[in-house]
């Protein structure tokens, strides 16, 4: 590799998203100590444009795709993907948390600063093609998220969620660092591409050591994205940090750890496929099963919502059990659709919950329809989109999930897993029984009107995942080109 | 040259063994020939030196932890700068302007810090928290 010589402006190009982030995220960080104003919106436009300006990016990168910086990064279909998915994903938690900031009183700089730095890490996750390369960006990501998670210092809860998510995610990425020393103990090489010739080639190194490694590295995988039984931090977590980040931690990092689950094992593992899929099955079924079983014991909403982001990590690795490209086509399709309605129940949890969040109780959603009917009727849209409702986004991640399953004849994950969303409908419907069928309670006596960002963060999702599901088409086709990742 | 890791670490299993005969040999020596005085100032942690005060687990300003931190994190970084003079010569402007890259990012960092206020060890109204 020319270690000597600058990067071309096509590398550069392609490493446009990461490279705007970052610059904005440290502009931001020195701008606050300049600017002097606590709580201001100004930080969360400019990094509302900041991430325009990286969506664009990506897609400039899109149109001179390729590898960049000698083969450490792949800009391709999947990599744009998922780095527009995060930056979406990014700009959906910007607009909930205007309001949010203020309300807890809590500097804004340093949120948006700290967002921009997490929504780059998981850009660079998303398109990086060697493992050390995604090893710096899911630090990158993590580190972010960390402080992000106990972004409320004075809140004992937050403090503990963010201890938590430090202690656990650390152990995790460690996992994950300890299959990449192995990897390159046993091949030599830690480019996926050059891994999977390794194995392929005449002198492949014993299988043991890869699947060790493999095993390794998918511990620290499922670790990120909360499948089972790798999921005890979630609900946690999700709990006790503060609303807008619960719902980027859901959306975003997920997302992006599994792009990387994707790319590694269906790239340089996919010759060991037969060792590491009965693993993903037995940890998808578990995922599912544990989520949606243990959602349905919740009272507190937000934790509700963590066990129910742990079941739909289950129905994603289903899409990674098919191993075949129909599968990775689904899961992308079916991440773009979480993150939407994910992050539009959890923006309504925000707007609820009310100052110090002391309204986190399903009961809390008592009435809500009378009150404000929009806002109901924008969570209606994402709980129904949760359980998979037809001309919902929900429903069409499912399908095409179920039937890539079915495809690759695993016929018992998806009778297992359709069964699974059965039992997830009941605690979804039970919210919206609350919101329809009661009288307002305390929390919607003291709800706050809409602000314009809060509406926009509940429109603009809720938008997404009806034409995710009306047309689902346009996004599945993208997905569809994209998912044949270079070997 | 050596053929197996036996033959590759010996010497260092040597230095090993030797280090550790030396250290337990002399100990040993000084037991048994050395003189055995045992009172209270004998027994104390430093003999002839300032008399201990207290228990050495007592709280202290957490301003030490967050100094402590900010050094470490700007040392490591320095660090950097080290290999960095070394390959210089070969290569040349691209070494330049990664450097510049990296310390124009180091130094946002440190008026970062510095204009919050972590820097100020007296200010007693916390500037860090604008509350």
């Amino acid at each position: 590799m020319p270690v000597s010589s600058f990067a071309s402006s096509l590398d550069m190009a392609r490493f446009l998203p990461e490279l705007i982030l970052t610059i904005a995220g440290t502009l931001l960080m020195v701008l606050d100590p300049v600017i002097h104003k606590r709580s201001s919106s100004l930080f969360g436009h400019l990094s509302i444009l900041a991430l325009l300006a990286g969506i664009g990016g990506a897609l400039y990168g899109y149109a001179h795709r390729g590898p960049a910086f000698g083969g450490l990064l792949m800009v391709d279909g999947f990599a744009t993907f998922f780095t527009v998915l995060v930056m979406v994903v990014g700009i959906l938690t910007v607009l909930p948390s205007y309001k949010f900031l203020q309300r807890e009183d809590a500097e804004t700089s340093e949120f948006h600063a700290l967002l921009l730095f997490s929504v780059a890490g998981q850009c660079i996750m998303a398109s990086a093609n060697e493992l050390i390369v995604i090893f710096i960006g899911l630090e990158i990501s993590s580190i972010a998220s960390y402080v992000m998670a106990g972004y409320l210092r004075d809140d004992k809860r937050a403090n503990e969620a963010a201890l938590k998510y430090f202690l656990l995610g650390s152990f995790a990425t460690a996992f994950f660092l300890y299959g990449v020393a192995l990897i390159y103990g046993a091949t030599g090489t830690i480019n996926l591409s050059a891994v999977r010739a390794v194995i392929l080639g005449p002198n492949a190194p014993a299988p043991v050591f890869i699947g060790v490694a493999a095993a390794i590295m998918f511990v620290g995988l499922a670790f990120k994205v909360s499948a089972a039984p790798f999921q005890i931090w979630a609900p946690d977590v999700y709990q006790g940090a503060p609303t807008p980040v619960s719902a980027f931690l859901s959306a975003g990092p997920k997302a992006a750890a599994f792009a990387v689950f994707l790319r590694i094992f269906m790239t340089a593992f996919e010759p060991i496929a037969g060792g590491w899929v009965p693993l993903v099955w037995i940890c998808a079924l578990l995922s599912m099963t544990v989520g949606n079983f243990a959602a349905l014991l919740q009272t507190n909403v937000k934790r509700m919502l963590a066990y129910s982001s742990i079941a739909h990590a289950g129905y994603v690795l289903v899409a990674l059990t098919a191993q075949s490209e129909v599968g990775t086509a689904a899961a992308m399709f079916y991440l773009a659709g979480y993150a939407f309605m994910n992050v539009g129940a959890f923006a309504v949890v925000s707007h609820l919950s009310g100052r110090g969040e002391k309204y986190q109780d399903i009961e809390s959603f008592k009435g809500l329809a009378q009150k404000q009917p929009l806002t109901a009727a924008m969570l209606t849209i994402f709980l129904l989109s949760l359980i998979g409702v037809p001309l919902t986004g929900g429903f069409f991640g499912k399908f095409y999930i179920f039937k890539a399953a079915l495809e690759s004849h695993l016929v018992w994950l998806t009778v297992l897993g359709l069964l699974n969303s059965a039992v997830a409908a009941y605690y979804y419907l039970r919210i919206l029984v609350m919101m329809y069928m009661h009288e307002p309670g305390e929390a919607v006596r003291d709800i706050e009107p809409l602000t314009p960002s809060l509406g926009l963060a509940l429109i603009l999702p809720a938008i997404g995942t009806l034409f995710l599901g009306i047309f689902p088409g346009w996004v599945l086709d993208f997905a569809g080109k994209s998912s044949n990742l270079l070997k | 040259m050596p053929d197996s890791y036996t033959e590759l670490y010996f010497p260092v299993l040597v230095q090993a063994l030797l280090a550790m005969a030396l250290a337990g040999g002399l100990l040993t020596v000084s037991y048994l020939l050395g003189k055995k005085v045992r009172n209270r100032v004998k027994d104390m942690p430093y003999e002839s030196g300032i008399t201990p005060t207290g228990d050495a687990r007592s709280r202290f300003s957490v301003k030490f932890y967050l100094v402590g931190m900010l050094f470490i994190l700007f040392d490591i970084e320095a660090i950097f700068l080290y290999p960095w003079v070394v390959v210089y010569r070969e290569l040349k402007m691209f070494a330049f302007v990664e450097m510049l890259v990296f310390v124009i990012l180091i130094l946002s960092g440190f008026f970062y810090i510095w204009k919050k206020g972590a820097l100020d060890w007296a200010s007693n109204e916390n500037t860090s928290r604008r509350h």
